[in-house]
């Protein structure tokens, strides 16, 4: 029996980064009833961390740049499953919404001639490929994702958005068509549980690199869009493509952006040698994230690492100069000197790579609705859900993301989500309420923590647990025999927070609580990530295997999809309709 | 010897009449640890302790508070910065009401940011492209916009203690002036109207606090003496 205090909105978006915060825009624009819940002050969200710039063909650097060499790196860079229909979408449309960043203030660095500061990134080329090195990502600086994020934030406040902050979604609610009518949540600082009603829920709830022990994501990254909708019965795509990034801080996990060799900087290993040379002739320390953080541990395996364990290698970026290193890193200059302990300007910082994005997620179309699979393999919408950012897989990064590509994702597909429901409300939605019972059901997993009883494993504990299995099971090098012990750790993990202990069961935010219904949806995203991987026969972007090292387009050229009841893996198809462009045929990968 | 004693402000208004300072020791294994780390230790030995924390790398601004004296983030102050005689005290940023243990409530501070309009304010119709701005107008938004709205600067300044309701402060000045600043503003004038009563801006005596304590580096006391110049001017 529920006594719950309902709020009703149109729409309620869940997360307050980056591409919550754009949908959110677009709809308080209209005038729908519409909220953002989230669990931090919307301006602590991950999109804050990012440094390096969002990547789009604006033709600041270049007055010839072409969306469509963009569309063609991207597609490449997601080693060929990267859907091209939302690929297209994102890349053409990329310029209308960075010159909207703009418009709405965001301090983008500038050239000479006023235009928008464009820095090489990894992957990008120019003239598909044949043109040489591109520069295409737009940068404040190397605080890019904090001027992005602060201004959306702003300019939700122009538009009198409404924010639920520091609220925590729990599950989704479900009517008895199965369609998604909104949400249970609580008020992290009263403890007071409401049922959120809505015609549209959008999960914009970021990604989850807590999985893993060592990762440059906030803490706040625990995947709760994804354990919401794997809970609720949802499937979930390319879960086992997770990025490494290659410069992550050693030992401490830190980001320091692929700008800084976009700028200039390089890798080189004990000897001093700059060994991308030898992997990627070409485009050497801007080859794909993937290639590089392979070929970074295949230097630390084969006793080429730096340090006393010979188990990280140097980021140099002395050579360029305290004035560039000022103007264009100054917060890799800072995170450095705290975390490294070291002033880039006089010494190389010390890296290793470190798990930074999950390319996987809810699978929608580009209106950022969200899509399931019926038994015969036909796609279908789910009515009421929609995602977009991180958390949801369009799919434009496919089995790995270039960098650059997350900040125009997710302003992009913010902003589609929040066109395509204002449309949807316009022409009037309707859902069946929920009963007394599918509510009961949403309520089900916090009823359980309330109600846990001493004897039950620590939440810390646990938590710990699980990272270490992931980060030695299914790291940057995968195999077999690993992952199986992986999956079986899990599984019997699963079993053992299913009876883990809350201590504290107070009311007033109760931080252990919300780390409590964290764990869980870890839990759900490190099982999806570890049978998704184990599934997967053959090496493509993120995902290597030592026993299927090459790429298999014969069995693989597919998204996956994880059903979580069934705990299967089944296969759907990848786009390779764009609308106006040709097709790009999938071709060996080689920077 | 490495454990640290470390005295930290508890209150939890369902269960304390009244807060109180509960001692710890923390084994740090001899590394100088961040502050945040030293906090989730404690949190290890006592999961109700409550307090924020999301980047963990000094850029969302979550984990401001009030460590040895001293405002700043907990996850970018290592103890070596802070620690004395092997004893750390951590309370919340002062001046604030406190809503459990180390989480205050930032409603007054969140308000005085958004009173001051912080967004573009620009009346022409947007090009097709970006507006233009030179590198030497860009530069001027350098040691403004970084602002990660800790609070650490607000809750350090007595003014701000004595008149949070109607003292901007410094976040919310420092960010006023980061858009009179934009060339890509037309608001200008609206922007200092809406400053010029003795409290918003005039409030500040130039104590500096907020400069000592910003853990970005920002100087707010001369972006408001900024201001100051251009109220003047405008009245002038």
């Amino acid at each position: 029996m529920s006594n719950l205090r309902s709020l009703t909105f149109d729409a309620i978006i869940i997360g307050g980064g980056g591409s919550g915060l754009r949908a959110a825009l677009e709809l308080a624009k209209s005038g729908k009833k519409t909220a953002v819940l989230s669990k931090v002050f919307p301006t602590r969200s991950h999109t804050v961390s990012a440094q390096g710039g969002i990547t789009c063909a604006i033709a600041s650097s270049d007055p010839d740049d072409d969306w469509r060499w963009h569309m063609y790196d991207t597609v490449k860079g997601g080693d060929y499953i990267a859907d091209q229909d939302a690929a297209e979408y994102m890349c053409s449309e990329g310029p209308k919404a960075v010159f909207e960043l703009e418009h709405m203030g965001l301090p983008f660095s500038r050239f000479d001639n006023g235009r928008i500061y464009q820095r090489p990134f990894g992957g990008q080329s120019k003239n598909f490929g044949e043109g040489g090195q591109a520069a295409r990502t737009c940068a404040a600086a190397d605080r890019t994702g904090h001027a992005l994020l602060h201004t959306l934030y702003q300019n939700n406040l122009k538009n009198n958005t409404t924010f639920l902050n520091e609220w925590y979604a729990v599950d989704l609610v479900k009517n008895s068509n199965g369609d998604v009518v909104g949400c249970i949540a609580m008020c992290i600082e009263t403890g007071e549980v409401v049922h959120v009603k809505s015609k549209a829920t959008v999960l914009a709830t970021g990604g989850a690199g807590r999985i893993y022990a060592s990762t440059t994501n906030a803490l706040i990254n625990t995947g709760d869009g994804i354990g919401m909708a794997l809970r609720a019965g949802f499937p979930m795509q390319d879960m086992e493509m997770w990025q490494f990034h290659p410069t992550g801080i050693y030992g401490a996990g830190t980001l320091v952006t692929e700008g800084c060799r976009g700028e200039g900087g390089y890798l080189v290993n004990k000897d001093g040698e700059r060994f991308m040379e030898r992997y990627a002739p070409n485009a050497k320390d801007l080859a794909g994230r993937d290639v590089v953080a392979r070929s970074m541990v295949m230097e630390i395996l084969e006793g080429r690492g730096c340090g006393e364990k010979g188990d990280h290698v140097f980021l140099k970026l002395d050579h360029l100069g305290e004035e560039v290193l000022g103007k264009r890193l100054p917060g890799i200059v800072e995170l450095s000197k705290t975390f490294a302990h070291v002033d880039p300007a006089k010494d190389p910082i010390p890296v290793v790579p470190t798990c930074h994005y999950m390319m996987g997620g809810i699978p929608t179309n580009i209106h950022g609705q969200a899509i399931t699979q019926d038994e015969s393999g036909n796609d279908h919408i789910i009515n009421g859900l929609f995602a977009c950012g991180e958390a949801a897989c369009v799919s434009v990064h496919g089995a790995n993301r270039l960098g650059g590509n997350s900040l125009l994702d997710l302003v992009v597909f913010g902003r589609a989500a929040g066109m395509f429901i204002e449309g949807a409300l316009n022409e009037g939605i309707e859902y069946l309420d929920a009963s007394e019972s599918d509510i009961d059901a949403a309520m089900k997993r916090i009823n359980r923590w309330n109600e846990s009883n001493e004897g039950g494993e620590s939440i810390p504990e646990l938590k710990a647990e699980l990272q270490d299995i992931m980060q030695n099971s299914f790291g940057v090098f995968r195999e077999e025999k690993n992952m199986q012990e992986g999956v079986k750790k899990l599984a019997d993990l699963r079993s053992r927070i299913a009876n883990a202990h809350l201590p504290d069961k107070s009311n007033t935010f109760n931080t252990a609580r919300v780390e409590a219904l964290e764990l869980d949806n870890l839990m759900e995203v490190a099982e999806a990530t570890a049978i998704a991987a184990l599934e997967r026969n053959e090496s493509r972007g993120a995902h290597s295997r030592y026993d299927y090292p090459d790429r298999d387009d014969v069995n693989w050229l597919k998204h996956s999809l994880y059903f979580p009841a069934t705990k299967e893996l089944k296969k759907r198809d990848v786009n390779f309709k764009p609308k106006t462009v040709d097709t790009f045929e999938p071709k060996v990968r080689t920077y | 010897m490495s454990n640290l004693q470390v005295s930290v402000y508890r209150y939890n208004p369902e269960t304390d009449s009244a807060p109180y300072m509960q001692e710890f020791q923390v084994d740090t294994k001899g590394r100088d640890l961040m502050v945040l780390d030293v906090l989730h230790l404690m949190k290890e030995q006592d999961s109700a302790l409550a307090f924020r924390r999301s980047c963990r790398e000094g850029v969302c601004g979550s984990d401001g508070m009030n460590m040895n004296g001293k405002n700043g983030l907990a996850c970018i102050t290592p103890l070596s910065d802070v620690v004395k005689g092997n004893k750390l005290t951590l309370r919340p940023l002062p001046g604030l009401p406190v809503i459990r243990d180390m989480v205050v409530d930032m409603g007054l501070f969140y308000k005085q940011y958004e009173r001051i309009q912080p967004y573009l304010q620009n009346d022409t119709p947007a090009p097709a492209i970006e507006r233009l701005q030179s590198p030497e107008e860009r530069d001027k938004l350098d040691g403004l916009y970084e602002c990660i709205l800790c609070a650490c600067c607000s809750t350090s300044c007595p003014s701000f203690w004595w008149n949070p309701d109607k003292f901007v402060g410094p976040a919310g000045l420092l960010q006023s002036y980061r858009f009179l600043a934009d060339s890509r503003d037309t608001a200008t004038r609206e922007r200092l109207t809406s400053l010029e009563d003795p409290f918003s801006v005039f409030r500040c005596r130039g104590i500096m606090n907020c400069v000592a304590v910003c853990p970005k580096g920002l100087n707010p006391t001369r972006a408001i003496g900024k201001i100051r110049e251009m109220l003047l001017a405008d009245a002038t």
